[in-house]
């Protein structure tokens, strides 16, 4: 009932004023606050597996960030183009079905064309299915807003997305595998002993990486949780 | 034998959570008491129990190549996988929709606490990892059946764990920007630290 309202009053706030410029600046805050005020990983605490599991080297980590942008963008405009006909009861089908085969897309083109990343990201490009940053955004946003705020409102989740997991990428690879992009940095600048730690490759790594970043994340935002 | 190392291995080496990242979402926003946590785990024991074998047999006789073999030998030819994950978590949501639907029927008890949890779980990416890991790992159905309980019950396992330690942890004195979320990771990775050492275990 209150979802339905709140559609109805914002269709109407929209129709009174229907020059809105092209980037007004509520448009430029859709983008803009997921990448640090209302961050989907540090403050909404969605799509947490994704963000550990892919991260152990930069180049896997910049592909997933690439598919996880191309799914949500077209996912909210797909939702959001369809919004008014999709029945209130079965639309989380409806969603994970579209979900689904713009990940099947994904994975078919990364088969096609870049098979060694496949093989790498294996089972999680099948699990953005699941990553709730997506089912998130649809279910929160896609669903009650016009096709451009929505492919706004993804661009935004998705690069909030998307920096997060390439710095816990950067400090796992820098100091698991003593390497940027598979580039030895410390060999490269004559520090040829330089000790890696296993515990950056395994999962723990990812764990104490992404807490600290969480912390250091909050601390300036000011954002407390209770 | 095989069998139980299988279900051992979900358990405690191939955790879902501290070996592969799975179904943090859930494991961080359900963990915040024993009870639900409990809930929760249960839940996904049960559906993972469930969805694991049928998706096996789906992979079986549907989308692997040469699978609709016995249906007419010239579909030998057919290779159905690139329908794989939208067959998967179709089963999923249906699954748990049934599961839903039976427990809400059999024991209303139950399904009062675990009721809002259920729904969740379709979207719980330890779900429809655990059957995507099946596929890649090649194992008979028996095999998969008990892979499927096994990291139910890790998942299990590991959410009654944290829920504990997080049920104490409102006594502690917690930096405001560690608390919550951050504090929950770092305790996550001691956690998975004690968990590796389980590495090697095997009946």
């Amino acid at each position: 009932m209150s979802a339905e309202a709140s559609v109805v009053e914002k269709e109407t706030k929209e129709k009174k004023n229907p020059a809105e410029p092209f980037l007004s600046k509520r448009r430029k805050n859709i983008v803009t606050d997921p990448l640090t005020d209302d961050n989907p990983i540090t403050i909404q605490v969605l799509g947490i597996c994704s963000a550990l599991a892919v991260t152990v080297k930069l180049e896997p980590t910049l592909v997933m960030s690439i598919a996880v942008v191309f799914v949500i963008v077209f996912a909210n405009l797909i939702i959001s183009l369809m919004r008014n006909l999709i029945p209130g009861r079965i639309r989380i089908i409806v969603q994970l079905a579209v979900v689904a085969t713009l990940v099947t897309l994904v994975s078919e083109f990364l088969k096609a064309y870049s098979y060694d990343m496949y093989k790498v990201l294996g089972a999680y490009v099948g699990l953005i299915i699941t990553n709730c940053i997506v089912m998130g955004r649809l279910e929160a946003f896609a669903m009650a807003n016009k096709p451009y705020d929505s492919i706004l409102d993804g661009l935004g989740s998705g690069f909030g997305y998307a920096w997060i997991i390439l710095t816990v990428a950067f400090f796992r690879e820098l100091f698991g595998s003593g390497s940027i992009f598979d580039f030895k940095i410390f060999e490269a600048l004559g520090w040829i002993t330089f000790p890696t730690n296993g515990l950056m490759v395994d999962s723990i790594g990812a764990f104490v990486v992404l807490g600290i970043l969480i912390w250091i994340q909050r601390s300036k935002s000011g954002y407390v949780e209770h | 034998m095989e069998i139980f190392n299988i279900a051992l291995r979900g358990i405690f080496i191939d955790n879902m959570i501290f070996a592969y990242y799975l179904g943090m979402c859930s494991f961080l926003a359900v963990s915040k008491k024993v009870e639900t946590a409990f809930g929760l785990g249960l839940a996904v024991v049960f559906v993972l129990t469930l969805t694991v074998p049928v998706n096996w047999l789906l992979q079986e006789y549907v989308l692997k190549e040469g699978a609709l073999v016995w249906i007419d030998g010239s579909f030998e030819s057919i290779d159905l996988t690139f329908l794989q994950f939208i067959m998967f978590i179709a089963v999923i949501a249906s699954m748990v929709q049934l599961v839903e639907m039976i427990i809400e029927k059999l024991s209303p008890a139950l399904y009062g606490s675990l009721g809002i949890f259920l729904p969740l779980i379709a979207v719980n990416c330890a779900i429809l990892g655990s059957s995507l890991f099946m596929v890649q790992k090649d194992y008979n159905i028996i095999e998969a059946t008990s892979y499927g309980f096994g990291s139910g019950f890790g998942f299990f396992l590991a959410i009654i764990a944290l829920a504990a330690i997080r049920e104490k942890l409102k006594y502690s004195k917690v930096p405001p920007g560690l608390k919550g979320l951050g504090i929950t990771m770092l305790i996550t990775g001691l956690m998975g630290l004690a968990f590796k050492s389980f590495i090697g275990v095997a009946l």
